[in-house]
C-alpha cells in the first residue's frame, strides 16, 4: 500500500467563505500503480494533487489524512513537509512550461535546488545526465536558459528534475495538455517508463482528457465538484462505466482514429456547480439525465464489485 | 545582435534629428519678442531702441529667413555652439548651462542613486516582513503620492523658516564669493541639503513600493511555486525573486538617470536652487529661447543616451532578451 488518502477535505479560504475543492475524498494507489485522476476543469483535481505536495497558504486541510508507505504526510505543516518534498513526494505542476526560473541556466538552477536540499550536485550529476539522455534530451540543455527550449523539452526537463531523487509518489498535473499530439504520446510514454524502471513508485496522472489515461493509467478516479464519483481499473471505466457522469465523459471522447477537428465533441451540457455553496444531495443532479427524487440525498461511495467504486443511487 | 544595435542606433539618430528640429521650431512659434525683452532691461531712448533692436536682431540671426536660421542652427550645433543667452547676455548658452548642470548633477545624482539603493533594500525587506510591510508601505505611499512641492514647502517651512536649521533658498550664500574655502563648501552643503532630502524621500518611496510589489509578484510566479514544491528553502526562493525583481527596477533607474540632466524643476524652483530646472524658469521668464533650446537639447541627448544604456543593460542582464536577439539574428 503506497499511498492511502483517507477522507481528505481541502478548502480555499476566500473572502466569501471556504471553497471546498476537495470534499471527503478517499482512495489508495498501490506500489507501481499509475492512477489517473479525471474530471472537467474546476472539479478539484489540481487542488487534490497540490495538497499532497504543496498545500499553500491559500489552502486549508480541513480533515482527513494521507499515508505514504505507512507514514502520515504532515500536509498542513509547511516545514515538516519539506522533508518529504522532492525526496518522497514530487509534483510536476500544471504550469510546467513556466516552472523554470527564466533568468537562470537550467543546470545552475538544478544545482542550486539540489544543494539547498543538502545534496551534493556532483553526486547526482551523472544520474541527471543519464536521465536527460534517457528522455531524449542532449545534456547541453543544462547550459541553456528555459527560453531556448521548446515546450516539450521544458516539460521533460521538469519531469526529470522532479523525479531525480526517485520519489515514492509523483503527481503529474496536466502534463500533456499544452503539447501537440505526438509530444503528448512521448510524455505519456515517459510516465510509464519512469514507473517501469522503478524510478517512481506510485503515480497520479491528472488530466481533463480521458484519452491520455487510456494510454498510461492502470486505474482511474473520476472527480466531480470536489467529490470522488467513480473509481475502477481503466478498462472498466472505459468499457463499463457505472456513474452517469463518467458515462457522459466517455461518450464525449472522440472515437479512436477520429481527429478532433472533424468531430465536434458532444460535451456535457451545463457547468459544474460553484464549490462555495455546493448543492445538497448529489452534486451532479442538475445535469444528470437519470436524476430523481432520491438524488436529493447524497449517494455514498459503494464498492459494486472488487475494485469498482461508484457514488450514485442508480448504479447498483 | 549587431543588427539589433545598428537598427537601434538608426532609430536614436532619427529621433535626435526630429527632436532637434522641434526644439528649433517650437520657440520660434511662440508669441513674444525676445529682443524686446532683452532691451527692456536697459533704459533706452526710443531712437536708440530702434537701432539697438535691429542690431541685436542681426546679432541673434533673427532677421534671416527661417530655412537659413535652421541650417545655421545645425551648423552651430555641430560646432558645439548653442548661441548666446539673452537672459545672461552676453554669456554663451553653453556656459550658462554648464554652471547650472553642476548644481543639478550634485543634487540629483546622489538623490537618485541613494534613494534607489535604499528603496530597493527596504522594499525587499518589506516584502517578507509583515511588520515592516505594515509600516513601510503606507509611509512609502504617502511619500510618493506627495507632490514634490508639498514636501519641499513643508521642509522649507519647518526646517528653514521656523527652526532656521537650514537656509531656505539659493545654491550658496550670496554674501560669499565662490572660492575653494571651507566656509563656501559648508554653505554649498547646507543649501544642498533640503532639496536633496525632498528628492531622496520621494524617490525612496517610489523605489520601495516598486521593489516590494515586484517581489511579491515574483514570489507568486510559477517558478517560485515549483521551487517550493521541490522543498527549496525560502532563502533560495527569495533570492530568485529578488534577482528577477531587480530587472525592471534597473530599467527604471537607467531611465531616471537619463532625465536627471533635466533637473528637478519644482524642487529647484521652490528652493531657488540654481540648477537646470531653475534655469528653465529663468529662460521662460526672459523669453530666452536660445537658452531654452540649449536646455532642451541637453535633455534630449540625456534621455536618448539613457534609453540606449537601458537597451544595453537589458541585453546584458536579462537572458530572455539576449537569447531572443541571438536567435533573431542567427
Ligand atoms: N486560489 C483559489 N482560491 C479560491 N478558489 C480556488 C482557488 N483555486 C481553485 N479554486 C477553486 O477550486 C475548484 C477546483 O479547482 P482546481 O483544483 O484547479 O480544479 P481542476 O484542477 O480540476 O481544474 C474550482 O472551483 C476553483 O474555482
Ligand atoms: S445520484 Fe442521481 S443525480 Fe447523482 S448521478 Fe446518480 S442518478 Fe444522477
Ligand atoms: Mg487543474
Amino acid at each position: 500500500m503506497s499511498l492511502d488518502v483517507q477522507n481528505l477535505v481541502v478548502a480555499y479560504r476566500t473572502l466569501r467563505g471556504d471553497v471546498r475543492a476537495v470534499d471527503d475524498v478517499s482512495f489508495s494507489v498501490a506500489d507501481g500503480e499509475i492512477m489517473g485522476l479525471a474530471g472537467e476543469s474546476g472539479c478539484g483535481k489540481s487542488t487534490l494533487g497540490n495538497s499532497l505536495v504543496r498545500l499553500d497558504r491559500t489552502m486549508r486541510c480541513l480533515g482527513g489524512r494521507a499515508l505514504l508507505d505507512g507514514t502520515e504526510l504532515p500536509l498542513s505543516d509547511w516545514d515538516a513537509m519539506d522533508d518529504f518534498r522532492f525526496k518522497k513526494v514530487s509534483l510536476v505542476p500544471q504550469y510546467s512550461m513556466s516552472a523554470l526560473n527564466p533568468t537562470r541556466r537550467i543546470g545552475k538552477m538544478i544545482s542550486e535546488v539540489v544543494r539547498s536540499r543538502k545534496i551534493r550536485y556532483k553526486d547526482v550529476l551523472p544520474e541527471l545526465e543519464r536521465r536527460l539522455r534517457l528522455v531524449g534530451l542532449p545534456t547541453d540543455v543544462l547550459a541553456k536558459y528555459p527560453i531556448e527550449l521548446s515546450g516539450g523539452m521544458k516539460q521533460r526537463v521538469v519531469m526529470v528534475l522532479t523525479t531525480l531523487l526517485d520519489p515514492s509518489l509523483l503527481v503529474a498535473d496536466e502534463v500533456t495538455s499544452a503539447l501537440d499530439v505526438s509530444t503528448q504520446r512521448a510524455v505519456g510514454g515517459m510516465l510509464v517508463e519512469l514507473r517501469d524502471m522503478g524510478i517512481v513508485t506510485s503515480t497520479i496522472v491528472i488530466t481533463h482528457d480521458l484519452s491520455v489515461l487510456v494510454q498510461v493509467a492502470d486505474s482511474v478516479v473520476v472527480m466531480y465538484a470536489g467529490k470522488l464519483v467513480e473509481r475502477a481499473p481503466t478498462a472498466t471505466v472505459v468499457d463499463a462505466p457505472r456513474h452517469p457522469y463518467t458515462k457522459l465523459l466517455i461518450a464525449s471522447l472522440p472515437e479512436v482514429g477520429v481527429r478532433y477537428a472533424e468531430h465536434v465533441l458532444a460535451g456535457i451540457p451545463g457547468h459544474p456547480p460553484s464549490l462555495l455553496d455546493p448543492p445538497k444531495g448529489c452534486r451532479f443532479a442538475d445535469r444528470c439525465p437519470l436524476a430523481s427524487a432520491e438524488c436529493a440525498v447524497e449517494p455514498p461511495l459503494v464498492e459494486l464489485e472488487s475494485g469498482h467504486f461508484v457514488a450514485c443511487w442508480k448504479a447498483s | 545582435m549587431r543588427r539589433y544595435f545598428a537598427r537601434k542606433l538608426l532609430t536614436y539618430f532619427l529621433t535626435f534629428f526630429v527632436a532637434v528640429t522641434l526644439d528649433w521650431g517650437i520657440p520660434r512659434l511662440m508669441p513674444g519678442d525676445p529682443i524686446a525683452g532683452l532691451l527692456s532691461k536697459f533704459q533706452l531712448q526710443p531712437s536708440s531702441y530702434a537701432v539697438l533692436h535691429s542690431s541685436y536682431t542681426r546679432a541673434f540671426n533673427l532677421g534671416e529667413p527661417l530655412w537659413r536660421q535652421y541650417l545655421d542652427f545645425w551648423r552651430a550645433l555641430l560646432h558645439g555652439s548653442l548661441g548666446t543667452s539673452i537672459y545672461a547676455y552676453p554669456d554663451p548658452v553653453t556656459t550658462v548651462i554648464r554652471h547650472a548642470v553642476v548644481f543639478t548633477l550634485a543634487l540629483l545624482l546622489p538623490a537618485t542613486v541613494l534613494s534607489y539603493l535604499a528603496g530597493n533594500k527596504v522594499g525587499a525587506i518589506a516584502a517578507r516582513r509583515k511588520l515592516l510591510d505594515d509600516t513601510v508601505l503606507p509611509f512609502s505611499y504617502v511619500l510618493t503620492a506627495t507632490p514634490y512641492q508639498w514636501l519641499a514647502l513643508l521642509l522649507a517651512f519647518v526646517l528653514a523658516s521656523v527652526a532656521h536649521v537650514f537656509p531656505i533658498s539659493g545654491g550658496f550664500s550670496y554674501s560669499l564669493v565662490p572660492t575653494l574655502s571651507w566656509a563656501f563648501l559648508w554653505s554649498l552643503l547646507t543649501h544642498w541639503f533640503l532639496p536633496f532630502v525632498t528628492l531622496f524621500l520621494v524617490g525612496f518611496g517610489g523605489w520601495a513600493i516598486g521593489m516590494r510589489n515586484l517581489i511579491i509578484y515574483e514570489l507568486d510566479a510559477d517558478y517560485a511555486h515549483f521551487l517550493e514544491s521541490l522543498g527549496a528553502p525560502r532563502r533560495l526562493v527569495r533570492k530568485y525573486a529578488y534577482k528577477n525583481a531587480r530587472l525592471p527596477q534597473l530599467t527604471g533607474l537607467a531611465l531616471s538617470l537619463g532625465t536627471i540632466v533635466g533637473g528637478a524643476v519644482v524642487t529647484e524652483i521652490v528652493f531657488n536652487y540654481p540648477g537646470i530646472g531653475w534655469l528653465v524658469l529663468q529662460a521662460i521668464n526672459s523669453e530666452d529661447f536660445f537658452l531654452l533650446q540649449g536646455i532642451f537639447l541637453f535633455i534630449i541627448v540625456g534621455v536618448l543616451l539613457a534609453n540606449f544604456v537601458v537597451d544595453v543593460v537589458y541585453v546584458l542582464v536579462d537572458p530572455r532578451t539576449r537569447i531572443g536577439l541571438q536567435e533573431g539574428t542567427r
